[in-house]
C-alpha cells in the first residue's frame, strides 16, 4: 500500500502545474476575449506539450508518449484543480478504434483531423428497436457498385446536430446470425439523405437527435474494420465509452458541492447541516462515494501494472452512475422548494446545476448499458453464471 | 502509487486463512457453539503460533509489530469462517490501550502474555458508546464501582480493561469481579456483564490525562469489527454463487435466471468497494492520521450497511435452505448481526464520522 508519487510523478505534476500558471489564463471560455486562443489553437499548444492527445503517435497527429496512465491522472487532476478546460483526444470512442483496426488511409484521414479539433463525430449506434439487443439493430447498407446504399434510422445520437462526421453500424449481411452481419461505417454527416432531428428530454434540451437515412450514399472503402466484422470494431468502441462514465473522483468534487451547501442553506433559519436526518443521509452517502473512490484506485493500481482489474471495474458505470444520481436528489431535497425552481428563475442556486443533473443522472444510469445490463454482466463475466437462455432464434 | 497489498500481506492471509478453512471449519464452529464455550481453545492456540495475538504489538514485547492493515486482513479471515476466538477484543483492543496509554511496567506485564495468547482480556466500553442498561462506571481512587454491560470477548476472560466515565482505561482481574455471559444471537463470540463494586483496578495514567487513549481503542475496535463483516460477507456472496451455480428448478440452475442473477450482481456491487474501504481505512489509521477516526466511523457504519444487505440477499437466495440450521449460513448472518450493533449502531456512528470531519 503506497498511495504516495515517486519523484518522476512528483516532477511531471510540477511541470503541468507550472504549464497551468504560465498558459492557464490564454485558455479559451464560452465568452471569448482578446487573451484567448480559439479552442483550436489551445489543443494545438496542449499537444505540443503533450497534455492532449498525448499517447497519439506523432505521425497522427498526436505527441506520441508511451502509455502512461499515472501521467494522464496527474494531468487530468491538475487541469481540474486549477479549473482549466482539458484538451481532448480526438473523439475517445472513434479515434482508438481507428487506430487499433483502421487501415493506415484511415488513420491518416481521420485521426489527425480529430485531435486537432478540425473534425467531429458522433455516434449512430441505437435504433429506435434495438436497444439494450444493439445487435438487432436493422439499419441496412446494400452495395451498389462501389457505394453502399444506407437506410433506416438511428436515435440517442448525442451531437448529431453539429458533428461533421458519424460512425455508424449498419447491417449489410441480413442473411448472417444477427452479430455477424453488421459494419462499421464512417461517413460525412453532410450526405445527402440525412436528416436530424432534435429529441427533447425531460430536461427541456435538445441532447439528443434521431437521424433518419434515405438512400445515404457512402463509399465503398469506408468501412472501419472487416465487412460483416462491425459488432467486434462497436465493442471495441463501446469499452472506450464506458470507461469514462461514473468517474469516482468528479462524483467527489459534486459531493463536496453539497457539503457546502448543507452548510450555507438553511431551513427555518437553522442550517441543513445541522439538520440530523439530513446530516445522516449526507454521511451514508459519503461512505459510498469513498468506497468507489478507493476502489477507483484500486482499478487504477491494476491498470498501472497492466492486470485486469476485474470486478472491481465491471461495478464502476453501476455504482458510480447510480450514486451520481443520488447526490443530486439529495442536493435537490437539501434546497427544497428552491429545488423545484428551473428556467433561469430568480432564486435559482447553482445555476439549476442538481435540478439537470437530477435528470441527466438518471438518463446515464439507463445509457451506455442500463443498469440492468450491467448487473447481467457482472453476474456472468466477473462472477461466472450461466447466461440466460437465449429465446431470439427459436421464436423468431 | 501503488493501491494493493504488498507480497507478505498476501502471503499473511494466505497462512492465516489456509489454516483456517480446515481449522475453523463449520463443523468446529457449530461445536464451539453448541457446547456453549467462549472460544476454540485449539484454534486459539494456533492462531498464537501464527502471530495473530501480537499482530499490532511491538516487537519489544513479544509482538510481531505489523500495521492496521494487517490486523484487518486478519479480521476478515476470521470473519469469513465465523471463527471462535476473542480476537477483537484481546488481541486488538487491549493491546491498543495499554500500548497507548499504559506504563512501561504494565506493558512488560500484559502485552507478551496477550501475544502469546496466554491470557484474554475482555473489554468493556460499551458505557462510554452508548450506555444502555447501566448508570455508568465510576472511578474513585484506583476503584471502580457500576455494572460495564456488552464486555466484548468477555465471557471466560482472564482480565477486563474497561473505561470509566472520566474516560479513563484500566485493568482488572477477572478473579475481582462478578460476571455473566450475556446470551447473544451470535454464538461465536461473547458479551459479558462485569459487576464493579468498589473493585481495586489499574489504572492506565495515559488515558487519566487524555480521552484519546479511549477513542483510539474504540477507533480500532470499530476498524477490526468492519473487517470482520467484510470477511463473513464476501463468504455468504460466495456461498449465494456458489448455491445459484447449482440449484436446478424449472430445468435450470437459479442462478440464470436474472432475478437471482441481479441478486448476486448487486451484493458483489455493494459488497466490492468495501474491500477498497478498509485497506484504506486500516491503512490510513497508521499513515494519515488526520483521516483515521473519520475513516474509522466510515467502515465501520457502511459495513455494518453492506453486511446486512449481503447477509439478507444471501439467505434469499438460498431459499428455504437459507434459514434452516443445517445449511449453517445463519452462522455468518448473526456474526454480521454481531458486529453491526458493537461499539456503535451505524447511524450513532456516522454521527461520529460527522463530528470528525468538523460538520458538528
Amino acid at each position: 500500500m503506497d498511495l504516495e508519487y515517486s519523484a518522476e510523478y512528483q516532477a511531471f505534476r510540477d511541470e503541468v502545474r507550472q504549464f497551468l500558471d504560465e498558459h492557464g489564463t490564454k485558455a479559451p471560455r464560452p465568452q471569448g476575449g482578446d487573451d484567448r486562443l480559439t479552442p483550436r489553437d489551445w489543443q494545438q499548444l496542449l499537444i505540443e506539450h503533450g497534455y492532449a492527445a498525448r499517447t497519439i503517435p506523432r505521425e497522427y497527429g498526436g505527441y506520441g508518449a508511451e502509455p502512461d496512465i499515472l501521467k494522464t491522472r496527474i494531468i487530468a487532476e491538475e487541469f481540474a484543480r486549477a479549473r482549466v478546460p482539458p484538451g481532448h483526444s480526438g473523439d475517445n470512442r472513434l479515434v482508438p478504434t481507428v487506430l487499433e483496426l483502421g487501415t493506415e488511409e484511415q488513420k491518416r484521414k481521420y485521426v489527425g483531423p480529430s485531435v486537432r479539433g478540425e473534425v467531429s463525430w458522433c455516434q449512430g449506434y441505437s435504433e429506435p428497436g434495438s436497444g439494450s439487443d444493439l445487435a438487432s439493430l436493422s439499419t441496412k447498407a446494400e452495395l451498389d457498385g462501389d457505394e453502399w446504399v444506407v437506410n433506416g434510422q438511428k436515435i440517442w445520437t448525442s451531437g448529431a446536430k453539429t458533428a461533421d462526421m458519424m460512425f455508424c453500424l449498419v447491417r449489410t449481411e441480413p442473411d448472417a446470425p444477427k452479430h455477424n452481419g453488421i459494419s462499421y461505417l464512417v461517413f460525412s454527416m453532410d450526405t445527402p439523405g440525412i436528416d436530424v432531428r432534435p429529441l427533447v428530454t425531460m430536461t427541456g434540451e435538445a441532447f439528443f437527435n434521431e437521424v433518419f437515412f434515405t438512400d445515404v450514399r457512402v463509399p465503398k472503402d469506408q468501412i472501419v474494420g472487416k465487412r460483416g466484422e462491425g459488432w467486434f470494431v462497436a465493442n471495441t468502441t463501446l469499452r472506450y465509452e464506458r470507461g469514462g462514465l461514473g468517474d469516482p473522483n468528479e462524483a467527489e468534487n459534486r459531493f463536496l458541492r453539497i457539503v457546502d451547501m448543507m452548510q450555507r442553506e438553511t431551513v427555518g433559519g437553522v442550517s441543513l447541516m445541522e439538520n440530523p436526518i439530513y446530516r445522516d443521509r449526507l454521511l451514508k452517502l459519503q461512505a459510498r462515494i469513498l468506497a468507489m473512490k478507493f476502489n477507483g484506485m484500486r482499478v487504477l493500481s491494476h491498470n498501472i501494472k497492466g492486470e485486469e482489474a476485474g470486478l472491481p471495474r465491471w461495478i464502476v458505470k453501476l455504482n458510480g452512475c447510480e450514486l451520481n444520481h443520488q447526490m443530486a436528489g439529495m442536493a435537490v431535497d437539501v434546497m427544497g422548494e428552491l429545488g423545484l425552481l428551473y428556467d433561469g428563475s430568480p432564486y435559482l442556486r447553482d445555476h439549476g446545476f442538481w435540478q439537470a443533473r437530477y435528470m441527466l443522472d438518471l438518463g446515464l444510469i439507463i445509457g451506455g448499458g442500463t443498469a440492468q445490463i450491467q448487473k447481467n454482466m457482472i453476474g456472468e463475466r466477473a462472477l461466472g453464471l450461466p447466461k440466460e437462455p437465449k429465446y431470439d432464434q427459436a421464436a423468431a | 502509487m501503488d493501491f494493493a497489498l504488498s507480497e507478505e500481506q498476501r502471503m499473511l492471509q494466505d497462512s492465516i486463512s489456509g489454516y483456517l478453512e480446515g481449522g475453523s471449519s463449520l463443523e468446529r464452529v457449530r461445536q464451539v457453539a453448541e457446547d456453549g464455550g467462549a472460544r476454540a481453545d485449539d484454534v486459539w492456540q494456533e492462531l498464537a503460533g501464527l502471530g495473530v495475538h501480537g499482530v499490532l504489538i511491538d516487537e519489544d514485547y513479544g509482538g510481531v509489530g505489523l500495521g492496521h492493515l494487517e490486523a484487518a486482513l486478519i479480521a476478515e479471515a476470521l470473519g469469513a469462517t465465523t471463527t471462535p476466538v476473542p480476537y477483537v477484543a484481546s488481541s486488538i483492543m487491549a493491546p491498543t490501550a495499554i500500548a497507548v496509554a499504559g506504563s512501561s511496567e504494565q506493558k512488560e506485564s500484559w502485552l507478551p502474555r496477550i501475544a502469546a495468547g496466554e491470557v484474554v482480556v475482555g473489554v468493556g466500553v460499551t458505557e462510554q458508546v452508548g450506555r444502555r442498561e447501566s448508570d455508568g462506571i465510576t472511578h474513585t481512587d484506583g476503584n471502580l464501582s457500576g455494572k460495564a454491560m456488552f464486555v466484548l470477548d468477555g465471557a471466560e476472560a482472564d482480565a477486563y480493561l474497561i473505561a470509566s466515565d472520566d474516560g479513563a482505561m484500566h485493568m482488572v482481574d477477572a478473579g475481582e469481579v462478578e460476571r455473566q455471559r450475556l446470551k447473544t444471537i451470535d454464538r461465536t463470540r461473547t458479551v459479558a456483564e462485569v459487576l464493579l463494586n468498589d473493585t481495586k483496578a489499574d489504572t492506565l495514567p495515559g488515558s487519566a490525562t487524555s480521552p484519546e487513549p479511549l477513542l483510539a481503542t474504540i477507533d480500532v475496535g470499530r476498524l477490526i469489527l468492519a473487517a470482520d463483516t467484510l470477511g463473513a460477507a464476501q463468504t455468504m456472496l460466495d456461498k449465494s454463487i456458489e448455491y445459484a451455480k447449482e440449484r436446478r428448478q424449472f430445468n435450470r440452475v437459479i442462478g440464470s435466471f436474472q432475478a437471482v442473477k441481479h441478486m448476486c450482481a448487486e451484493m458483489a456491487a455493494e459488497l466490492e468497494p468495501c474491500r477498497s474501504m478498509i485497506w484504506y481505512a486500516a491503512h490510513a489509521y497508521g499513515a494519515i492520521p488526520e483521516e483515521g477516526r473519520a475513516m474509522a466511523c466510515h467502515a465501520k457504519a457502511h459495513l455494518a450497511e453492506v453486511g446486512q444487505f449481503v447477509a439478507r440477499k444471501s439467505t434469499e437466495v438460498h431459499g428455504g435452505m437459507g434459514i434452516t440450521d443445517l445449511l449453517g449460513l445463519h452462522y455468518w448472518f448473526k456474526r454480521i448481526g454481531f458486529n453491526r450493533q458493537l461499539l456503535g449502531a451505524p447511524e450513532l456512528v456516522r454521527e461520529e464520522a460527522a463530528r470528525a470531519q468538523g460538520w458538528i
